[in-house]
C-alpha cells in the first residue's frame, strides 16, 4: 500500500498530510511533484490544501493544467482512490473530477475554526470507520469554501448518496448557523458517482492526533487503509 | 531653497559628514544610497546608544542582536530564530498591503537564518473602533495579515490587539516570526570569500517602495496619503516559493550567507553583508533582473520590491543555485562578486556609478543622543487619585462593560481569519496567555507571546517597560514554559523631541532591568520612531515578543477552569492599584494615575512557583491577571472553561480595588482538592502569597468581597458580551 501526496507550487498542507500518513498511520507515503505525469505505483493520491499557484486567476484553475493532473485523472478513472482536501477539493472541481463549483464564503472572510460534520454516507472508501448520522469535529481554514451546485446536480448528488459530509450542529442538526461559508445544502464534502474520488473542505489531517485537540480526522485515513487492505471492497 | 540632500531627509551636518567620509561630494546615486542607509529606519541613529543597555548574553543565546534574527538554543542540537518588526507607517496609509508586506518581511528575516518558520504573531494597536477610519484600518490590517500568512502557510498563532485614541492616525502593526532550525544550518547575513559570486534571487526588481525607509522615518501628516506609492506590494505565493528554494539551497551547503532585500533593498543588503564580513562588493545593476524598463541605477538600488534575497554562494555553485531556483520557478542572477577592498562599488554595465566604503553606509552613520526631558503631563497624570471618583454601585454592569471593551473582549473576530493550525504544530492556539507549538519528533514545545500595556508606559515608561517584559514572561510561565529570550519592537514618537526621547530611554531602562532579573536577554528587535500624526505622538509602546521552552509538552497548562469542584487560588497579591487600569480608562475615560508597581523579586518568585507547580502537575489551570484585574481574569478562566465560579475574598481593600486593580505578579490558578496542600507548601517555599479565592462551580460568575456579593452574572451573559463585542462594533 502506498500513498502519494501531490505537491503543487503553493501547496502548504502537503507536509501535514504526509506526517499523518507516515507518523500516525505508519503507512508508506511519497511526495509527487506537480511536474510528474506518471503516478503509477500508488494506491491513494492526496491533493492537499494550500494556495496552489497563489490561487491566482481562479482557485485551482492553473493547478488543473499541471502535468500531474493528467495522471490523477487516469488514476481516478481506473478506480484509484483520490482525496482532495480544501485547495485539493477546489482543484478536483476545476479538473471536472467532481461536479459543482466553489464560491467565496458568504461572510466574505477567511475562516479558521473547528466545524461539526454529519456523516451522510458511511459506505464510501473514506468513511468506513464512521457510521451514517455520526457527528465528527474537523476544522476548516478557507476563504472560498462556499460549495455550489445547480438544482439538477444537487438532486443527482443527493439521489446517488454522493454527499458525504454536511456542516451540522454538535447534535447533528443541519442548520443555517452551522454552515460556516454558505455552501449549498450545508455540503462540506462529496464523492464522485463511482465513489472513489472525495473532495472535502475541512482538514482531517489537522485532527488526527489527541495532542492537537481531536482525532476524528484519523477515521478518514484509517477508513482508506481498511479499504485498501480489503483490496478495494466495502466489507 | 531646499537642498537635494534635505529633500532626501539628510541634514546639512550629515551631508558634510558624507563629504568627509568620501573625500569628495557624492554623486546622485551615492547620495541616494546614504539617504536610505542613514535614515532612522535603517541606521538606528537615535536609538543605538540606548539599545546598548539591553542585556544580550546568556548561555542559551546562539545569535544576539545585529543579525537578521536572534537565535536561541532549545536543546538536542535545535534552536529557534525569531524577530519582531514594525510596519506602522505603510499600514497607516495602505493597511492591507502595509500589514501584508510587514508579515512577508519578517518571515524572510527568519528563513535567511536557515530556519523553517513555524509561527507568526502580531501586536496591533488602533484608535477607537467607533471611528469609521479606524474600522477601515483595523479591517484592512487583519485582512492583509490573513491573506499573506494563510497563503504562505505559516500559522498565525498569537499576538495582541489594543485600542486607544493615541493610535487613531498612526496604528501599530508589529509582526513577529519564529522559526525552527538545526544548529548546523544556522546561516548569517555575511559576505566573505574574495571572488565569491553575489546573486539576486526571487522576484524581479521594479520601482515599488523607493524611499520607503525614508518615509518610515518621518512623522505622518495630512500629506502622507500622497506617499501611498512608497508602500510595497506583497506576493505571498512568490514568497512561499522563495522560502522553499532558500531552505533547499541552505541544506545543499552551497551558501556562505544571505539576506533579505527589505528596507533600502539592494543597498542595505549589500553594504550590511559586506560590513559583517569585513569585505567589499562590486555589483552591476545592469545584471539585476527587472520588471520595468528604463530604471535608473539608483532606482534599482533603492527599490523595495518584495520577495527578493541577496545570496552569496560559494564560487562554482552558481549553476546549482540557478537549478534549485528554477525548480521553484524563480530566477537567480549573478550580479556581482565579493571583494576585499571594503568598497561597495556599483557598476551600470561598463560605467562605474557609485563607489562608497561599505562601512560608511553602516557603522559610520552619525549617532545622536538627543536631549531627554521628563514630559510635563506626567505631573498631572500622577496627581490623579482614583479615590476622587464616585463609588461604584453596580459591579455587574462595570464588569460587563469591561468585558465588552475591545481591548479586553475576545479577539476571535480577528484570529478566526488567520490559519492558526497549518503545519499541525499548534497545541495551544490564539486567545490564550501564550501559544504553544510542539516540536515534531521531540517531547518539546515552544511557547510564544507578545505583550505591552502602553497605557502603563504612558504613565510611567520605566515601570511600563519592565511590566511588558514581566508580563510576557508570566504568560509563557502560565503555559508551562521557561522564558528564554526577548525580541522587541520599540514604537515611539519623534525622538528629536526631548519628551519622547525621555520616554524611550526610560522604557529601555525598565525593560533592561526586567530582562536582567528574569534571565531573558534581548536577541533581536526593531525601533520605530516618528509614530506621530500632525505632531501628536502615540503612547510609548515597547512591544515585547518572548519565546519559551517546554521540555515536556505533556506538562503544559492553559487558562480554562477544568473541573467542577477545583479550588481557585491567587498567586501574588492584590494592592490598591487602580492607576492606569482599564477600569479607569473604560468606565471613566481616565488614562491617569500611577501604574501598578513591579517588584521584580516577587515577580521572579511568582513565576518560579507557578512553573514548578505546573511541572509537578499540581495545578489544573493558570492565567495571568492583567487588564481588567481579578474580575476579568476570573471571567476569562470561567468562559474558556465553560464553568462558573464562586469566589469570596476577604480584604482591607475596597471591592472596586479587589475586582479591578491591576497589581502585577499575580496568577489565577485552579487546583484539585487533593493537590491543595502541596500547592500551599510550594508557595511557602517560594515565599509567594497564595490566597484562596473560591471554587469552580455552577453556571454563574459570583464574587463576594468581605461577605457581600458584589458580582453575580450568568456565565452565558458574560461570554456573549465578551465574545460578540468586536463584531458588534464593526456591525
Amino acid at each position: 500500500m502506498k500513498f502519494g501526496v501531490v505537491v503543487f507550487p503553493g501547496s502548504n498542507c502537503d507536509a501535514d498530510v504526509k506526517y499523518v500518513i507516515d507518523q500516525v498511520l505508519k503507512q508508506p507515503v511519497d511526495y509527487i511533484w506537480h511536474q510528474e505525469a506518471d503516478v503509477s505505483g500508488y494506491d491513494c493520491l492526496v491533493l492537499p490544501g494550500g494556495f496552489s499557484f497563489g490561487d491566482y486567476l481562479r482557485i485551482g484553475a492553473i493547478a488543473r493544467f499541471s502535468p500531474v493532473m493528467k495522471g490523477v485523472e487516469r488514476f481516478a478513472r481506473d478506480g484509484g482512490l483520490v482525496i482532495g482536501i480544501c485547495n485539493g477539493f477546489q482543484i478536483l472541481l476545476e479538473a471536472g473530477l467532481l461536479p459543482g463549483a466553489m464560491k467565496i464564503n458568504d461572510n466574505l472572510q477567511f475562516r479558521c475554526h473547528d466545524t461539526f460534520l454529519r456523516v451522510e454516507n458511511a459506505t464510501t472508501p473514506f468513511t468506513g470507520r464512521m457510521s451514517a448520522g455520526q457527528v465528527v469535529k474537523i476544522p476548516i481554514a478557507h476563504g472560498e469554501g462556499n460549495y455550489y451546485a445547480d438544482e439538477e446536480t444537487l438532486a443527482e448528488l443527493e439521489k446517488n448518496g454522493q454527499v458525504v459530509f454536511r456542516y451540522s450542529t454538535p447534535e447533528g442538526e443541519i442548520t443555517r448557523e452551522a454552515n460556516p461559508n454558505g455552501s449549498t445544502a450545508n455540503i462540506a464534502g462529496i464523492v464522485n458517482k463511482e465513489g472513489n474520488v472525495l473532495g472535502m473542505m475541512p482538514h482531517p489531517e489537522r485532527c488526527a492526533e489527541a495532542i492537537l485537540g481531536g482525532e476524528d480526522g484519523k477515521l478518514i485515513f484509517q477508513s482508506i487503509v481498511d479499504w485498501l487492505e480489503r483490496g478495494g471492497n466495502s466489507d | 531653497m531646499t537642498k537635494l540632500w534635505q529633500e532626501m531627509g539628510l541634514t546639512d551636518y550629515e551631508y558634510n559628514k558624507i563629504i568627509e567620509l568620501l573625500g569628495r561630494e557624492p554623486n546622485y546615486t551615492e547620495l541616494s544610497m546614504f539617504s536610505v542607509m542613514w535614515s532612522e529606519h535603517c541606521s538606528y541613529k537615535h536609538s543605538r546608544p540606548v539599545l546598548r543597555n539591553f542585556p544580550t548574553d546568556g548561555p542559551q543565546v546562539l545569535q544576539g542582536p545585529g543579525e537578521n534574527a536572534g537565535v536561541v538554543d532549545i536543546g538536542d542540537g535545535q534552536a529557534v530564530a525569531f524577530k519582531i518588526e514594525s510596519h506602522n507607517h505603510p499600514s497607516a496609509i495602505e493597511p492591507f498591503q502595509g500589514a501584508a508586506t510587514g508579515v512577508g518581511g519578517i518571515i524572510r528575516d527568519v528563513f535567511t537564518m536557515g530556519a523553517r518558520p513555524i509561527a507568526l504573531l502580531n501586536s496591533l494597536r488602533f484608535g477607537s473602533l467607533d471611528r469609521d477610519r479606524v474600522k477601515y484600518l483595523f479591517n484592512g490590517v487583519v485582512s492583509g495579515i490573513s491573506w499573506y500568512g494563510n497563503c504562505i502557510g505559516i500559522p498565525t498563532v498569537g499576538g495582541e490587539v489594543y485600542f486607544n485614541d493615541s493610535y487613531t492616525g498612526n496604528p501599530l502593526v508589529n509582526a513577529m516570526c519564529v522559526g525552527l532550525l538545526e544548529h548546523k544550518d544556522l546561516k548569517k547575513g555575511v559576505a566573505s570569500g574574495v571572488g565569491n559570486p553575489v546573486m539576486a534571487v526571487g522576484a524581479r526588481t521594479g520601482r515599488d517602495g523607493i524611499h520607503g525607509a525614508t518615509f518610515a522615518s518621518e512623522e505622518l501628516s495630512d500629506e502622507s496619503e500622497e506617499k501611498r506609492p512608497s508602500v510595497q506590494v506583497g506576493d505571498p505565493f512568490m514568497e512561499k516559493l522563495l522560502l522553499e528554494a532558500c531552505l533547499e539551497l541552505i541544506r545543499s551547503g552551497a551558501v556562505i550567507g544571505m539576506q533579505d532585500m527589505g528596507a533600502a533593498g539592494l543597498v542595505s543588503s549589500s553594504c550590511e553583508m559586506a560590513t559583517r564580513g569585513g569585505s567589499g562588493m562590486i555589483i552591476d545593476v545592469a545584471k539585476v533582473p527587472r520588471r520595468e524598463e528604463g530604471m535608473e541605477p539608483y532606482e534599482v538600488l533603492l527599490s523595495e520590491s518584495q520577495e527578493r534575497m541577496l545570496v552569496i554562494p560559494k564560487k562554482g555553485k552558481e549553476q546549482l543555485v540557478k537549478e534549485i531556483f528554477a525548480k521553484w520557478g524563480l530566477e537567480a542572477a549573478v550580479i556581482g562578486r565579493v571583494t576585499d577592498d571594503g568598497m561597495l562599488t556599483i557598476m551600470d554595465g561598463e560605467k562605474k556609478v557609485a563607489a562608497v566604503p561599505a562601512t560608511a553606509l553602516t557603522d559610520a552613520c552619525p549617532v545622536y543622543e538627543p536631549e531627554a526631558r521628563k514630559p510635563a503631563y506626567l505631573e498631572q497624570t500622577a496627581a490623579f487619585t482614583p479615590e476622587s471618583l464616585p463609588a461604584v454601585e453596580e459591579y455587574n454592569d462595570v464588569l460587563l462593560r469591561l468585558l465588552a471593551s475591545p481591548t479586553i473582549a475576545s479577539k476571535e473576530w480577528v484570529y478566526r481569519q488567520y490559519d492558526y493550525m497549518v503545519r499541525t504544530n499548534t497545541v495551544v492556539g490564539p486567545g490564550s496567555d501564550a501559544a504553544v507549538l510542539r516540536v515534531k519528533g521531540t517531547k518539546k514545545g515552544v511557547a510564544v507571546t507578545t505583550d505591552c500595556n502602553s497605557l502603563y508606559c504612558y504613565l510611567d515608561p520605566f515601570t511600563g517597560g519592565a511590566i511588558a517584559v514581566a508580563e510576557a514572561a508570566r504568560n509563557l510561565v502560565c503555559s508551562g514554559a521557561k522564558p528564554l529570550a526577548v525580541t522587541d519592537c520599540l514604537n515611539f514618537g519623534n525622538p528629536e523631541k526631548p519628551e519622547i526621547y525621555w520616554q524611550f530611554k526610560q522604557a529601555v531602562a525598565g525593560m533592561s532591568a526586567a530582562c536582567e532579573k528574569l534571565g531573558t536577554p534581548v536577541v533581536s528587535g526593531n525601533v520605530s520612531f516618528y509614530n506621530e500624526t500632525n505632531g501628536e505622538a502615540i503612547y510609548p509602546t515597547p512591544v515585547v515578543g518572548m519565546v519559551g521552552l517546554i521540555e515536556n509538552i505533556e506538562q503544559r497548562c492553559t487558562m480554562d477552569f477544568k473541573q467542577e469542584g477545583d479550588l481557585i487560588y491567587l498567586l501574588g497579591e492584590t494592592k490598591a492599584e487602580l492607576g492606569g487600569s482599564q477600569y479607569l480608562s473604560v468606565i471613566y475615560g481616565q488614562d491617569a494615575g500611577k501604574p501598578p508597581q513591579l517588584d521584580l523579586d516577587l515577580e521572579a518568585a511568582v513565576q518560579g512557583c507557578c512553573l514548578e507547580a505546573i511541572k509537578r502537575g499540581l495545578i489544573a489551570s493558570a492565567h495571568d491577571c492583567a487588564e481588567g484585574g481579578l474580575a476579568v481574569a476570573l471571567a476569562e478562566c470561567a468562559i474558556s472553561g465553560r464553568r462558573g465560579c464562586s469566589v469570596g475574598v476577604s480584604s482591607d481593600l475596597t471591592a472596586t480595588e479587589v475586582l479591578f486593580s491591576e497589581s502585577q505578579s499575580r496568577i489565577v490558578v485552579s487546583v484539585t482538592p487533593e493537590n491543595e496542600k502541596e500547592l500551599l507548601a510550594l508557595a511557602g517555599e517560594y515565599n509567594v502569597p497564595c490566597q484562596k479565592l473560591g471554587i469552580v462551580a455552577g453556571n454563574d460568575l459570583r464574587i463576594m468581597v468581605n461577605g457581600t456579593e458584589v458580582v453575580s452574572v450568568p456565565l452565558d451573559k458574560a461570554e456573549n458580551t465578551w465574545r460578540e463585542a468586536i463584531a458588534c462594533k464593526l456591525g
